[in-house]
């Protein structure tokens, strides 16, 4: 790998819910996450609902502040924390990172034109001289992400268009700026299935025109490993990563036991295959709430080969294999 | 900027049409597939003219004759004359040139007061919002008629002269802090909503932010609450006048309420004409306003609108 384009130190956020009435109580959605992003590289992250990756992602982009932790920009040959930029070296990093959000039905102001959610970002950065210039632009934009004729989506408000087409609305918009790094936060979950292949393709073609890297987030296995085949794959659970290094490595020989269960969900096409991948069951199916989660290892109450040092001991990632685990077995 | 670009002709032209489509024509076809919409603006309308030209063809004669009091509806008077012998639709043709104006600007200064107050106050958060929001608390426990007759007893006295732009600011007194704080509320959410972040994120202005992505999205709240304060400054004004707190001209709406209040007493017998001609007149304007309100929402928002 190059230098990293972005990485996180112990990054952590923790929320305050509740309060007014009744107690206050915290709620650790990311926990000490260390990563790097380097140059046109993709970074899939993997985990189950509610598990913090949206909250990294936001991170990432300094759309929240870290409660405790880092996340660093590589900028005029040095890293620097991206909370104590200022002035030019923000509005670089601001134009860089780009989000492609959640749920393509809230990401566009309901009460303007489509042409008016693209100029804006074109005309701030002076990627485009004046309107017209902009407009053309944003013409071009549609074209690439698969919107033709161009002008018959730009005087379209948002809640005639399907998500579909919002979507690739919102990867034109984040694209518009040119950014070296995208956080794709689950890009393709609210589409349907015969969508999802072509936009994660359209989302390939991107990086391979713009060389932009990826924070591919996405709870299903399955897009990942499609996403970032030849990268590198990174497992959440419960505001930590667990285990993260090559997609393929990770797929065909997945070491900490919460990848495992999380495996044994996708399906494999080839039954031998399958069968030499028979997995031990959870203790439970239940998710820890992340208000209190259990001491030691988070993973504890439900996995299959869990110690007693599990239940004492938070286990470090370190390396095991070429990759990066965070389990006591190892 | 030194370089002011030349215009030519045609890119005025091109400038005027696609004005005109997307601010009238569009607009107007929106409050068209309404037809309670297009009701009310039909009133609006009708009364905008009356009050602008109306009154040039029909005059104002306010001579007394006594031989006339108190005549019904007739060829001459259509709608009847009052205790000087006057002509009743001559003075309610001419009776709205004060009432109108005084409406529309209490609208305008309630829905600018409060519009700017609420989006500071939600927006800009933390201390700000705290004083703020316990300013417009406080101020709204405040009944609102009787706080309109201290104001208009102590500018009497006060001697400052007495404008329409006055009088519209105090009539948006009771008005201000009720949609202040609504706008507040409804800035509060809409802050939060993915498409702020996306624009924080490609790093939009503040000002991009306030006033391209929270305005339109409060803009139907705001045209309703222009409305409504009309509506409800039109009843303080010609209450406030016709309890003689608000200096009027003789002939206007206020004046004739005022006057048949004195001489009448009662909506019964000769009379009768004399009251309900202004209240109906005011009344008919009221509904056409709300009417009219309801449309205006569609007009800004798009979900609204069926296709
Ligand atoms: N602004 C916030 N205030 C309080 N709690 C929050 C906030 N944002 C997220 N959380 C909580 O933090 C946890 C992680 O949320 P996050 O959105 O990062 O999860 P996620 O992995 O993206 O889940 P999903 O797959 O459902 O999008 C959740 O329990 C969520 O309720
Ligand atoms: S540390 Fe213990 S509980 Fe956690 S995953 Fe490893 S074996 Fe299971
Ligand atoms: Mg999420």
């Amino acid at each position: 790998m190059t230098t990293p384009l972005i990485k996180a130190e112990k990054v952590s956020k923790i929320f305050s819910v509740g309060g007014m009435f009744g107690a206050k109580k915290y709620i650790k959605a990311v926990d000490g996450v260390d990563l790097e992003i380097g140059e046109n590289e993709i970074l899939a992250l993997v985990g189950e609902s509610g598990c913090g990756k949206s909250t990294l992602g936001r991170l990432m982009l300094a759309l929240l502040k870290p409660s405790s932790g880092s996340v660093s920009y590589y900028i005029n040959h040095e890293y620097k924390d991206v909370w104590s930029l200022k002035g030019k070296e923000f509005r670089e990093y601001r134009r860089n990172a780009q989000l492609i959000p959640q749920d393509p039905y809230s990401t566009l102001n309901p009460m303007k034109k489509v042409i008016s959610a693209l100029t804006p970002p074109l005309l701030r950065y002076k990627i485009a001289r004046n309107r017209r210039e902009a407009k053309k632009m944003a013409a071009e934009l549609l074209e690439i992400v698969g919107l033709s004729p161009p002008e018959d989506f730009f005087e379209r408000f948002p809640c005639r268009l399907s998500g579909g087409q919002l979507q690739r609305i919102a990867i034109a918009r984040a694209i518009s700026v040119k950014p070296k790094f995208i956080v794709a936060d689950e890009a393709v979950s609210m589409l349907d299935a015969s969508l999802r292949i072509e936009i994660l393709n359209l989302l390939l073609n991107i990086r391979k025109s713009l060389k932009t890297a990826y924070l591919f987030i996405t709870h299903d296995l399955a897009i990942a490993r499609y996403f970032a085949r030849n990268e590198r794959i990174a497992i959440m659970y419960l505001g930590n990563i667990v285990e993260m290094g090559r997609t393929e490595e990770i797929i065909q020989n997945p070491l900490h036991p919460y990848t495992q269960t999380l495996l044994a969900t996708v399906p494999i096409p080839d039954p031998k295959l399958a069968r030499k991948r028979e997995l031990p069951k959870l203790r439970s199916l239940e998710i820890p709430s992340l208000i209190s989660p259990p001491p030691g290892c988070k993973f504890n109450t439900r996995c299959p080969y869990a110690e007693s040092i599990c239940e004492k001991k938070v286990p470090e990632l370190k390396e095991v294999k070429g990759r990066l685990v965070a389990c006591h077995l190892f | 900027m030194v370089c002011i670009p030349k215009l030519r002709k045609g890119k005025i032209m091109r400038g005027l049409k696609s004005f005109l489509r997307y601010h009238i024509l569009e607009p107007l076809k929106i409050l068209a597939s309404d037809k309670r919409a297009l009701v009310g603006l039909s009133i609006v309308i009708f009364y905008v003219l009356m009050v602008a030209v109306g009154r040039l063809f029909i005059p104002l004669d306010l001579t007394p004759h006594r031989e006339k009091r108190y005549l019904g509806p007739s060829w001459e008077h259509p709608l009847g004359t009052d205790f000087a012998g006057r002509d009743i639709l001559a003075q309610i043709v001419h009776g709205g040139r004060d009432v109108l104006p005084v409406a529309f600007l209490t609208g305008f200064v309630t829905i600018a007061i409060g519009t700017a107050i609420g989006i500071t106050s939600g927006y800009v958060g933390g201390k700000l919002d705290l004083a703020i929001t316990t300013f417009i608390d406080i101020f709204l426990t405040i009944p609102g008629f009787p706080l309109l007759m201290v104001v208009a007893v102590w500018l009497l006295q006060s001697g400052i002269p007495i404008n329409i732009f006055i009088i519209a600011c105090v009539l948006s007194i009771t008005a201000w802090a009720g949609l202040a704080r609504s706008v507040r509320a409804q800035v509060l959410s809409i802050r939060e909503e993915a498409f702020i972040e996306a624009a924080r994120c490609l790093g939009l202005s503040r000002f991009h932010i306030v006033f391209n992505e929270i305005l339109p999205n409060v803009m139907p709240y705001i045209a309703i609450n222009f409305m409504l304060s009309s509506v409800s400054a039109i009843y303080s004004y010609t209450g406030l006048q016709a309890l003689g707190l608000i200096p009027y001209e003789p002939g206007t709406w206020g004046a004739m309420i005022s006057m048949a209040q004195a001489y009448v007493g009662t909506i019964t017998g000769a009379g009768c004409w004399y009251v309900l001609a202004p209240s109906i007149t005011i009344i008919v304007l009221q509904v056409g306003l709300v009417f009219l309100s309801q449309g205006i929402d569609k007009i800004f928002n798009p979900r609204l609108r069926e296709r």
